[in-house]
């Protein structure tokens, strides 16, 4: 199955924090309440949107990013989104050490 | 220590009021994005993924216990009260607003403190040996030169556009601990045969994607031509330096490409024209710097120290301790203590604000308040008497500081990495973690010995990962983290770019081929070899052989 579901994320500009575009225009902090584009066509659209947000300088440096579906739950796919997201793992989602032969 | 005079606090003053308004403007949607980009990274200031992250320069990695409570202050105020300080001597606060930049530049400055030269392509925050003017084995102190390099350094006019950026680092001693030849321009102290010192200029090393050993341009340049000389280097370089590819804009592929010899006949060139120039150093130009960093009230204590060896036969913990994290000092009776950042399964060169106000006091109360930065991102209490050295030990470890760790496996140097970085293709803090806490036995790390172990997140090795003994390297490989491996980096003076052994290893798998590799060095080490000693006897196919046996 091809991914076609798309994010349209930015870093807030007052704070830098992650953001996603949501209803309304509105840069949510939560993954869960961002719109997502299905087509091509939806995700042109939330550029357009985030190209007019940043000219109003709410958010800066936007783009897209593949996210999976399922149910009514929303993932990101790289790792560097999932990071994003859900903040630095720093010590947390590593397996413990391997024993010392 | 080296006092601002009123020009560099006016221009501090300055500076950061302008910064204030440009952040303003910012908010107020009258400067674009585009137009505030370079006037942030001017200002240390860079967007993250997170958040935005600041960059403060720690000139030559000295720092005052003022200064260090202000650095903790400020972690607790505007940050989520820690630190990060990295292998430029630099520190980064990782969780930033925009709109409270302009009020941290100003505690800064309360300290002369700035986040100028951290970005951009201009001459870097000059890094130094972090045991400079303490160190027993040292020729002479090369935080004068720092210091002097710095000050013409800083906003040359001539030099703020370079076609990238250029580091400039110095050691004072025959024993490179500032790894000068991986610098675009090296400096080491040397005594010529009259006695008289002087510095080896050494040109085009770097890491990055085209890790690089610089080399020796000139075997001894009297002191005073020493600003002359740099600028004859960054003239030649900024005149012929390619500005067409950033891949290729370091100092080190225009000496690769026109060769040393040319290059350092252009050098000598430019350099007759300019020798006798102002740039020249008059001896009470060098005396009135001399004078900011003059030793200490040292008291006279005799040797042995009998509370101090006392302490040690008594106490194995502390003894152990003193093994690892002391270096001999110039002054009989008083030690240089390294404070490890590097506790196991802690993130390397994080100082939480408590811990930053604790060594700020503890310098104050053990070593005459000052402290230094290492580039394996340590603190250094540089003046500490032997006979408070227990205290001291007993204190620090109060704060989670008295790890004995300082040259072992998990003495790690670690990038912010994918966790952090908006350049990054992997993670690198959560892989020395797992690596330190597998190492973690003090027994076990004291018998493989010495060795270094470093770990960058992407290719521009800000970790150093091609000089570490063993370099761990963070790729994407089909959007999964994996980590390539190499072996054999030197970072000192027989500096050396470690060889990768193969292909690379998904995150679960890094822990157990570090622990391949040191089960076979200890397999086939010989009597008192170290880590190093051994890859460079028998090469890296034994490792190799071991680590791909079962792939
Ligand atoms: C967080 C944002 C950072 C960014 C965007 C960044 C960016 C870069 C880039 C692009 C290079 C390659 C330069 C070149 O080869 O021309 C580089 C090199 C380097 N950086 Fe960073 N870096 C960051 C953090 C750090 C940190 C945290 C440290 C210290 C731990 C550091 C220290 C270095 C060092 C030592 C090098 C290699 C030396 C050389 O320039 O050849 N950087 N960095
Ligand atoms: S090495 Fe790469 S990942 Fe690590 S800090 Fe530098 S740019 Fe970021």
């Amino acid at each position: 199955m091809k991914e076609k579901n798309q994010v349209m994320t930015a870093n807030r500009l007052g704070d830098g924090a992650v953001v996603y575009l949501a209803e309304d225009d509105d840069w949510v902090l939560s993954l869960d309440a961002a719109e997502i584009a299905e087509s091509e066509e939806e995700a042109i659209r939330l550029e357009e949107r985030a190209g007019l947000a940043m000219k109003q300088q709410k958010v800066v440096g936007p783009y897209l990013f593949a996210v999976s579906v399922t149910g009514e739950y929303v993932a990101p796919i790289s790792q560097r989104e999932i990071i994003r997201a859900a903040g630095p793992t720093v010590g947390t989602d590593l397996p413990e050490t391997t024993p010392l032969r | 220590m080296y006092q601002y005079n009123e020009f560099d606090h006016a221009f501090l003053k300055d500076r950061t009021a302008e910064f204030r308004d440009q952040v303003a403007r910012r908010l107020a949607g009258e400067l674009t994005e585009d137009e505030f980009k370079p006037l942030r990274l001017m200002n240390g200031l860079y967007l993250q993924l997170h958040a935005y992250m600041l960059r403060v320069a720690i000139p030559y990695g000295t720092l005052s216990a003022k200064q260090m409570r202000q650095l903790g202050m400020i972690a607790k105020r505007w940050d989520r009260d820690w630190g990060h300080f990295t292998t430029r001597q630099n520190i980064q606060y990782n969780w930033i607003k925009l709109d409270d930049v302009p009020d941290i530049l100003d505690a800064l400055a309360e300290v002369e403190m700035h986040a100028i030269q951290t970005s951009g392509n201009c001459i870097r925050n000059v890094t130094a040996d972090q045991f400079a003017g303490v160190a027993a084995d040292e020729i002479e102190d090369s935080r004068v030169w720092a210091e002097i390099i710095r000050q013409w350094s800083t906003l040359h006019p001539e030099f703020t556009f370079l076609p990238r950026k250029f580091k400039i680092a110095i050691t004072g001693s025959e024993h490179d601990r500032a790894a000068v030849k991986l610098h675009d321009i090296g400096l080491r102290m040397r005594r010529n045969e009259a006695g008289e010192t002087g510095f080896e200029v050494i040109v085009g090393g770097g890491q990055g994607r085209t890790p690089i050993v610089g080399e020796t341009i000139r075997d001894f340049l009297p002191k005073q031509h020493l600003l002359s000389y740099l600028e004859a280097i960054l003239r030649t370089y900024n005149l012929l330096g390619r500005r067409d590819n950033l891949y290729k804009a370091r100092i080190k592929i225009l000496v690769a490409a026109v060769g040393i010899e040319k290059f350092a006949e252009m050098v000598e060139e430019e350099w007759l024209e300019i020798k006798d120039s102002a740039l020249a150093l008059e001896p009470e130009q060098i005396r009135a710097i001399e004078e900011h960093f003059a030793p200490p009230q040292y008291e006279t204590i005799a040797e042995p120290v009998a509370g101090f060896d006392a302490a040690r036969f008594t106490d194995p913990a502390f003894a152990a301790w003193t093994r690892t994290n002391l270096f001999p000092h110039k002054q009989p009776g008083y030690a240089v203590v390294t404070v490890s950042l590097k506790p196991a399964g802690g993130v390397p060169g994080d100082a939480t604000s408590a811990q930053m106000e604790a060594l700020a006091d503890l310098a104050e109360k053990y070593s005459l308040g000052e402290l230094r930065i290492a580039h394996e991102q340590n603190v250094v209490l540089p003046d500490v008497r032997k006979q408070d050295l227990h205290r001291l030990w007993q204190e620090l470890g109060e704060q989670g500081l008295a790890d004995a760790n300082i040259g072992l496996i998990t003495d790690i140097i670690s990038c912010p990495g994918l966790d952090y970085c908006n350049l990054a293709n992997a993670r690198a803090i959560p892989i020395a973690q797992r690596i330190s806490r597998h190492f973690a036995d003090p027994a076990l790390q004291s018998e493989i010995g010495p060795i270094t172990l470093n770990i960058s997140g992407c290719i521009n090795a800000c970790g150093h990962h091609h000089v570490g003994n063993i370099g761990i390297l963070g790729v994407d490989k089909k959007g999964v983290e994996h980590y390539q491996i190499t072996i054999g980096g030197i970072a000192d003076e027989n500096a050396a770019v470690g060889r990768i052994l193969g292909p690379s290893f998904p995150a679960e798998e890094v822990v157990d081929a570090i622990d391949t590799l040191i089960a076979t060095f200890r397999k086939i080490r010989e009597e008192g070899e170290t880590f190093i000693d051994t890859v460079q006897r028998v090469g890296i196919q034994p490792f190799k052989e071991t680590l791909y046996a079962n792939h």
